[in-house]
């Protein structure tokens, strides 16, 4: 019931073209010398991060056919891990912190995948959506753990190790485009992998993987886990920047602005969560400044694509730009 | 045309036909000759009236001293803060970077202030807070370039706990929502009751914003205090107030509260409100000439009647005022500018008040109770209530 | 606890529980006979509170504002559905997740210029505006033992017309197996019409009749959707029956929860679905 649509695997030139170029854009951009600049590099820094949510997701979502409500659960874990481990008064080391944020955002997706990758279709939603608010509530309403009122992250991690002050803006945001070109070159790895491929397959067919003797139970628990760990990765980087946590990240609103994003850029290639989660942003800022009424065009807008473009923003330019070879970078 | 010519083309087309205009950063902005000041409110959700209410003040003020400050022209910015903390940080930085603004004024959340303040303390760019009560921004992370012109989230019940032992209310029970201001009321109320000598006998929370009162009423009633002493705002107030009425809970047990309990839905909460006895900086019914002209000059203006938040906004632009005079608009002359604002006299609708070291207004708590629709004003609470300021470097 | 306390948690539960079975029953309703999952089904329940406190400012009368609303609501709802979601029916989950939230968005915005973002408060009718005294202290509303009860009659009216009806015999069928049902010359289309205007409409009451205990606030919407879908989850998709007690049960767990332990208040409900979901992973009374 819940088999989400064929999907763009091979990139098609021209999106790889799009890729290039987008790539080569936001690392020249902190050197042209606009108005607002730090105002700017904060806002492509943040929309770099949700592209890396994005692309955690869609490997849930757009690979193995797994809609989950509740992914923005392990992206608040780990943001909430660096606020725990930041002291108030020294930064942490990031050698150490990142991956520890990552595991627990990881480990959280492997316990509760465990319970919830045994059902399927509708449930499978409601019940990541249940244990994602099951968290949220769990810091929302203990003080001990911040309450609703969230946790300061006074200092961003210390990467003095590697000669990077992640204080400064600018290195802040080569670091984070790092971060999202090394997990996109990953996921792309993954995706043509056999475990991609038994992925995709789970996708498409997960009975006939079965018949022929894939174990898909750990396959769907192994995908969740590490889409829970890479969107721990996205939202330690998110608690760095924005030196805030609070129990809405973990929320509802989050999830499912996620899920936007991926069904936005067009699922199950990782370019098109990238894109997704750029254009939404970009669409939202653009709508909260031009009106007070700025959710009536959001919601329109998310209800347009849905009719009009049903496989994203990426589905619409390969008719654009027609489907040519297409390659696997 | 080959494929790769028409793939540039059309990318090219599409890049062209996306930049229209569109959040783009200028490359360049000429500087102007005008005070740029940016107000962050909540102009959508729950607080949006305040918003609403702060700024309309805020222009009265501006508005009575010809529309200039200290001689200077002015040009306003607004971000709608939504009173999301998560956003807070962003929110703020886009006035300070984007639109560069010289003074800031805001906000009403206290989620959201942090945020704002983290922007403030980096920067160096002026906050004026109208009304966010959280300690931190005038205790440990006091800043010379912040300023407070409504209260902190302690002082209205810091005045309350006196009257309370004075009625012979002596066991009560604390209620409220489990954050920041809840709490931080608390302290307030804690402090002034034990000293006044009387005993808190349960203190309740509940998550914010949750209104299900049904199940801690009941609880409340098998505990049988003297009296019942609260802080909740807007919307949970009047059905706080209602519930409360509604589980018979008003005919045995006084209910008291910080003054926001009752201010801005007594419309809403009707007769159920009535006996209720609140402490806060300011009351609509507050029979002076001053507050008397201000409330003519507000709703005449605004076609409203004004309230606490709008004299909270009104005593802002009063303060900013204030301090452009003193530095005839030069915005660059911060000590000066600082200096003229740490000493200035506010002639508030809700009375003089000064600055204290840590920059919180230091003024006096009126004791109200409610009586068809009004908070009358019944006496003094306490007089010169002023924010301790622990921890500020400042004080 | 003592026992007069527990009775009055008890009451205060089973009338929270029924409230959220109006708001179920139709969520569920909607999801077992269409297959659709709609997001949007607690911005129905806002604009049912809203409308009840703009009719009620008209007409001067709660129940005139009931009446008025709840046909309004359904009327809402057949056009939606004729309009918009019976294309959806088809698409995948993630569409109608998707579209839904879209909707969402649209109807908080719509509210905020019909109606602006001010909180509002619904008079209890007069009639209605007394309370039982059950201890020294302490009254119950009889506000709420009324609303409890009309939930409860309409639980019966629900009950009957699935069950008891020609009606609700089709929609039965049209649930169990839609193309038979077409091909037996029945009017499908009709039905699912139907179906989704009464979730709608239920939902509009919900609101409605709980906005003199709720308040009127932006927001509304959210807060209670996602307890309806642990409910609808709890109970099982599609089954009434499993709505009302999964609601029931909530109702409980989240009240006394609040009393004994606020610690875990808000996750004790979650718990509840995750235990429930561990050992019948289709709810407790699946179709």
């Amino acid at each position: 019931m819940s088999s989400p649509k064929a999907t763009l695997e091979k990139l098609p030139r021209g999106v790889q073209v799009l890729l290039g170029v987008g790539a080569l854009a936001l690392a020249a951009f902190p050197f042209v010398p606009v108005d607002g600049r730090d105002f700017y590099l904060q806002m492509i820094t943040q929309m770099m991060i949700l592209a890396i949510f994005a692309m955690s997701l869609d490997l849930l979502q757009g690979v193995t056919g797994l809609v989950s409500l509740g992914h923005a659960a392990y992206f608040g874990l780990a943001g909430y891990a660096l606020a725990f481990l930041t002291p108030a008064d020294n930064p942490v080391a990031l050698w150490w912190s990142l991956p520890l944020a990552a595991g627990a955002a990881g480990l959280a997706a492997l316990v509760i995948g465990f319970f919830v990758v045994r059902t399927h279709g509708i449930y499978f939603i409601m019940v990541t959506m249940a244990f994602a608010q099951m968290i949220y509530f769990l810091f929302f309403d203990n003080k001990s753990l911040g309450g609703s009122d969230g946790i300061y992250v006074y200092f961003r991690p210390d990467a003095s190790a590697v000669g990077i002050d992640l204080e400064n803006r600018t290195h802040f945001y080569y670091f984070t485009l790092a971060a999202l070109i090394g997990v996109y070159l990953l996921l792309r790895r993954l995706l043509f992998s056999p475990f991609g491929r038994a992925l995709s397959g789970i996708r498409v067919n997960e009975h006939r993987m079965r018949a022929v003797g894939y174990g898909t139970f750990g396959y769907k628990l192994a995908a969740f886990t590490l889409a829970g760990t890479l969107a721990g990765v996205a939202g330690y980087l998110w608690a760095a920047q924005t030196g805030f946590v609070n129990p809405e990240l973990m929320g509802f609103h989050m999830s499912a602005h996620a899920i936007m994003m991926v069904i936005l850029g067009g699922m199950g290639n990782f370019a098109g969560a990238i894109v997704g989660a750029f254009a939404f942003e970009y669409v939202m800022h653009f709508f909260k400044d031009m009106t007070k009424h700025w959710q009536l065009l959001m919601g329109g807008f998310i209800v347009l694509v849905v009719i009009v473009a049903p496989r994203g923003l990426l589905g619409l330019g390969e008719k654009m730009f027609g489907r040519n070879k297409g390659g696997r970078l | 045309m080959t494929t790769r010519r028409l793939v540039l083309t059309r990318s090219a087309a599409v890049i062209g036909a996306a930049s229209t205009g569109l959040l783009l950063p200028q490359i360049v902005r000429a500087q102007s000759d005008k005070l740029r000041v940016g107000f962050m409110l909540p102009y959508t959700g729950t607080f949006a009236q305040l918003g609403v209410a702060i700024e309309n003040g805020f222009r009265m003020a501006i508005n009575e001293q010809g529309g200039k400050l200290g001689g200077r022209e002015i040009e306003f910015f607004k971000v709608d803060d939504e009173s999301n903390p998560a956003k807070g940080i962003e929110n703020a930085t886009r006035l300070v970077q984007r639109d560069r603004v010289d003074v800031l004024v805001g906000t009403v959340h206290s989620g959201v202030q942090m945020g704002i303040h983290r922007v403030a303390r980096e920067s160096g760019v002026l906050n004026l807070i109208p009304n966010a009560g959280v300690h931190v921004a005038t205790r440990q992370q006091c800043a010379p370039n912040v300023f407070r012109t409504s209260f902190s989230n302690s002082q209205p019940t810091l005045a309350l706990g006196k009257p309370m032992v004075e009625r012979g209310h002596k066991k009560a029970v604390w209620i409220t929502w489990n954050y920041a201001a809840g709490d931080e009321a608390f302290e307030g109320f804690e402090k002034s009751y034990t000293e006044a000598g009387g005993q808190i006998i349960k203190k309740l929370g509940l998550p914010f914003p949750n209104v299900e009162f049904q199940a801690l009423l009941t609880e409340i009633a098998s505990l049988r205090p003297d009296a019942v002493a609260c802080f909740f705002a807007g919307g949970g107030a009047a059905k706080f107030l209602r519930d409360y009425h509604a589980a018979g809970l008003s005919r045995s047990i006084q209910l008291y509260g910080s003054g926001f309990l009752t201010e801005g839905v007594l419309e809403a909460a009707g007769d159920a409100a009535n006996g209720v006895l609140t402490t806060m900086h300011y009351s609509d019914s507050l029979d002076t000439p001053r507050n008397k002209q201000f409330r003519l000059e507000y709703a005449k203006t605004f076609k409203m009647q004004p309230d606490v938040y709008a004299v909270q906004g009104y005593d802002t632009g009063l303060l900013l005022v204030q301090g452009a005079n003193a530095v005839r608009g030069d915005f660059g002359n911060k000590q000066a500018l600082q200096a003229a604002m740490r000493g200035a006299e506010i002639d508030s609708p809700r009375g003089k008040w000064k600055m204290s070291p840590s920059h919180n207004p230091i003024q006096d708590m009126y004791l109200r109770q409610v009586e068809n629709r009004e908070n009358k004003v019944i006496g003094i609470a306490a007089k010169a209530v002023a924010d301790p300021g622990t921890g500020c470097r400042m004080a | 606890m003592d026992f007069a306390n527990f009775l009055i948690q008890l009451l205060n539960s089973i009338q929270y529980g029924l409230l959220l079975f109006m708001l179920a029953a139709g969520l569920t309703l909607i999801f077992g006979i269409m297959g659709v999952v709609n997001l949007a089904h607690g911005s129905f329940y806002m604009l049912g509170a809203y409308m009840a406190w703009f009719f009620t400012a008209q007409f001067d009368s709660l129940v005139l504002a009931i009446v008025v609303g709840t046909l309004l609501a359904v009327a809402l709802g057949w056009l939606l559905e004729w309009g918009l979601f019976r294309f959806f029916y088809h698409r995948d989950h993630l569409d109608q997740v998707l579209l839904t939230f879209g909707l969402i968005y649209i109807f908080e915005e719509l509210r905020s210029i019909l109606w602006g973002d001010d909180v509002h408060a619904v008079q209890v009718p007069e009639l209605l505006n007394w309370s039982i005294p059950l201890t020294d202290t302490l009254s119950y509303p009889v506000y709420r033992l009324v609303m409890s009860g009309i939930c409860i009659a309409l639980a019966v009216g629900l009950y009957l017309l699935i069950s008891k009806t020609r009606l609700g015999m089709k929609i039965r069928a049209g649930a169990f197996n839609r193309e038979m049902t077409e091909a037996l010359g029945i009017n499908i289309r009709l039905i699912h019409g139907v179906v989704f205007a009464l979730g709608v409409g239920l939902a509009a009451i919900a609101g409605m009749i709980a906005s003199p205990i709720a308040s009127v606030y932006p927001g509304m919407g959210s807060s209670v959707l996602i307890m309806c879908f642990v409910v609808v989850v709890i109970g099982g998709i599609g089954s009434v029956r499993g709505a009302l007690v999964a609601a029931l049960l909530v109702g409980l767990v989240d009240t006394f929860g609040k009393v004994l332990v606020p610690q875990l208040a808000g996750m004790a409900v979650y718990m509840l679905m995750a235990l429930v979901l561990l050992y019948k992973p289709e709810g407790l009374f699946k179709q």
